[in-house]
């Protein structure tokens, strides 16, 4: 193994150990459902820069993946009573399935007519779902949590621990992508596809690729808020919210590099529960333009471009 | 099919037509092309030579007709899988990879190769693109980004990189264009190393001094038909040629 790779593993065993040092050791529930969010959005930037950053297809849908993932959770529980982990696993396969139809798109569209697309498939889902009487429909559905299983002692720990596992999971995908010749693939076509395809890059299959994995990571990472939040409606699950906020955080990072995403999801993830907390959760969307657009014209590469201008290593994080 | 046999030629044009709509841009084109040929392919603007590249490399399909390469029809294959079998093309108008530097455009090439048993590790691969780009006279701006390059630069590096994925045929729309006469013999010489015994090259050029120097065959285009086809002299005296160049 590199020794980059020694590091990245030794960095996120000791990142979960403490992760569940705190749910064994704080009595406190509160920073664990704030925190919850932050570590769901940084699953959810990680996942769409697979897309949106390596390849350049930039995915405004990533609201469609979330509710679906959402509202697979829901069904498997309603209909099945399924546990939390295969709630999980069935919303990243419905994720992926879905990524490989946004994948299809790709073969025709690209740019602002593939965002555009991808608005409209949300849009598409949610109102299949508002009229879906046995997950709710318009109104909602209102879910009882299970008894929490040991060593945590609240669902919302457990939650913050399995959030916390698949910000690891998310992370290494992302990282091997990148590290490995399938990101260079990714690059190149987000550069010129015609000139990646003639350099022997099999356009196609990457974008499929891309968009599986981007997709069902997505989806695998919204899963788990119907049991966070003990209640789904399409109106929250499928908000325009999510596909905003994580494609600032992702932009505002920076997607040359994984870190980047984690980076702008911590800072805004973070400056959105302060917000929420100190002013009202309405402001959010206010300071998120604002620091899209300061970042846009100041650092158009992100904290990781706007770290190597400083440390003079341009923009090749 | 007879691939390994030495009179089949590398690449067979088999009455490709490709029309945009009403406008037929290649009508009814039959050649071949030998290993290790050097043909140039010459015509006035708009009479098809890029379409032609575009159905042999893959960004077109031909609306007619057939495509053969090593005896094998390609004419559905994508780009990618042609690129493997062994067709590299560089563009009239440079398409580098922006966001990279030279050695990782050509890494680009490496990585997706289709024969990969000398460039297991990434290791291999770095030096099999130096030591391409030290025979193109690149090795010094390998680490350079590819938006800083001068434009013969970008010419050498597209060649660099379509080298790079290891071709029988490879195809150069235009490298000269826009390059002063000692940038134009640098990159002619250039193309007469790359070309050889296993590399075919088909040299689509406006510089006539150039296609002259360069092609055993030359193959001329007027509005989507083939006019003439021979040696350069044959091609330079012909009647049609010098009327669609110069007019009647």
């Amino acid at each position: 193994m590199q020794r980059s790779s020694i590091l990245f593993w030794a960095g996120a065993v000791i990142f979960l150990a403490v992760v569940f040092f705190m749910t064994q050791s704080l009595r406190n529930e509160y920073p664990f459902f704030a925190g919850y969010v932050i570590l769901q959005f940084i699953v959810l930037s990680v996942a769409w820069t697979i897309l949106g950053g390596y390849a350049g297809y930039v995915n405004f849908g990533t609201n469609a993946f979330f509710g679906v993932g959402v509202y697979t959770a829901v069904l498997l529980f309603k209909a099945l009573g399924a546990p939390l982990g295969i709630q999980i696993l069935a919303a990243a396969v419905v994720g992926g399935l879905l990524g490989l139809g946004v994948g299809l798109l790709t073969l025709r569209m690209r740019g602002i007519f593939f965002s555009i697309a991808t608005i409209a498939l949300a849009i598409v889902i949610e109102t299949a779902i508002t009229n879906w009487r046995f997950v709710g429909g318009a109104a909602g559905i209102q879910l009882q949590r299970p008894p929490v299983m040991p060593p945590f002692d609240s669902y919302v720990k457990m939650l913050f621990f399995v959030q916390a596992l698949m910000v690891v999971i998310a992370i290494a995908i992302t990282r091997f992508i990148q590290n490995s010749r399938i990101g260079r693939g990714l690059h190149a076509l987000r550069d010129d596809e015609l000139a990646a395809e003639c350099t022997g890059v099999p356009t196609l299959r990457l974008k499929l690729l891309a968009c599986v994995i981007s997709g069902a990571l997505i989806s695998a990472g919204g899963a788990p808020a119907a049991m966070y939040l003990q209640f789904a409606n399409p109106d929250s699950a499928f908000n325009l919210n999510y596909s905003v906020s994580v494609l600032a955080m992702s932009l505002i990072g920076g997607t040359a590099h994984w870190i980047g995403p984690v980076l702008g999801a911590i800072l805004l993830g973070s400056t959105q529960q302060l917000l929420a907390v100190t002013i009202s959760s309405e402001v959010n969307v206010l300071v998120l333009g604002l620091m899209l657009v300061l970042f846009v014209v100041a650092a158009p590469k992100g904290i990781i471009g706007l770290v190597g201008r400083l440390t003079g290593k341009g923009g090749h994080a | 099919m007879t691939a390994s046999s030495p009179e089949a030629p590398l690449l067979r044009i088999d009455a490709v037509t490709k029309n945009f709509g009403g406008f037929v841009a290649l009508d009814n084109i039959n050649v071949e092309i030998r290993k290790g040929e050097r043909f140039g392919l010459i015509g006035p603007n708009g009479s098809g030579k890029t379409t032609l590249v575009n159905c042999i490399s893959g960004a077109l399909r031909p609306n007619k007709g057939a495509v053969l390469f090593g005896g094998e029809d390609i004419t559905l294959l994508a780009a990618n899988q042609r690129s493997h079998s062994g067709i590299a093309r560089s563009f009239q108008i440079p398409r580098p990879f922006r966001s990279m530097t030279v050695l990782e455009n050509l890494m680009v090439a490496l990585d997706f190769a289709a024969r990969r048993e000398l460039l297991e590790t990434e290791t291999h691969r770095r030096d099999a693109a130096m030591s391409i780009l030290t025979r193109i006279g690149l090795a010094s701006k390998a680490l350079v980004a590819t938006t800083t390059l001068t434009q013969v630069e970008l010419r050498k590096m597209e060649l660099a990189r379509a080298m790079a994925t290891g071709p029988k045929l490879l195809i150069s729309d235009e490298a000269m264009a826009g390059l002063s006469a000692s940038e134009v013999d640098e990159v002619l010489d250039l193309l007469m190393s790359l070309g050889g015994e296993d590399v075919a090259v088909i040299m689509i050029e406006h510089i006539m001094q150039a296609v002259m120097r360069f092609s055993e065959r030359v193959m001329c285009l007027d509005a989507g038909r083939i006019i003439a086809i021979g040696t350069p002299a044959e091609v330079m005296a012909n009647a049609r040629v010098q009327e669609a160049y110069l007019g009647s």
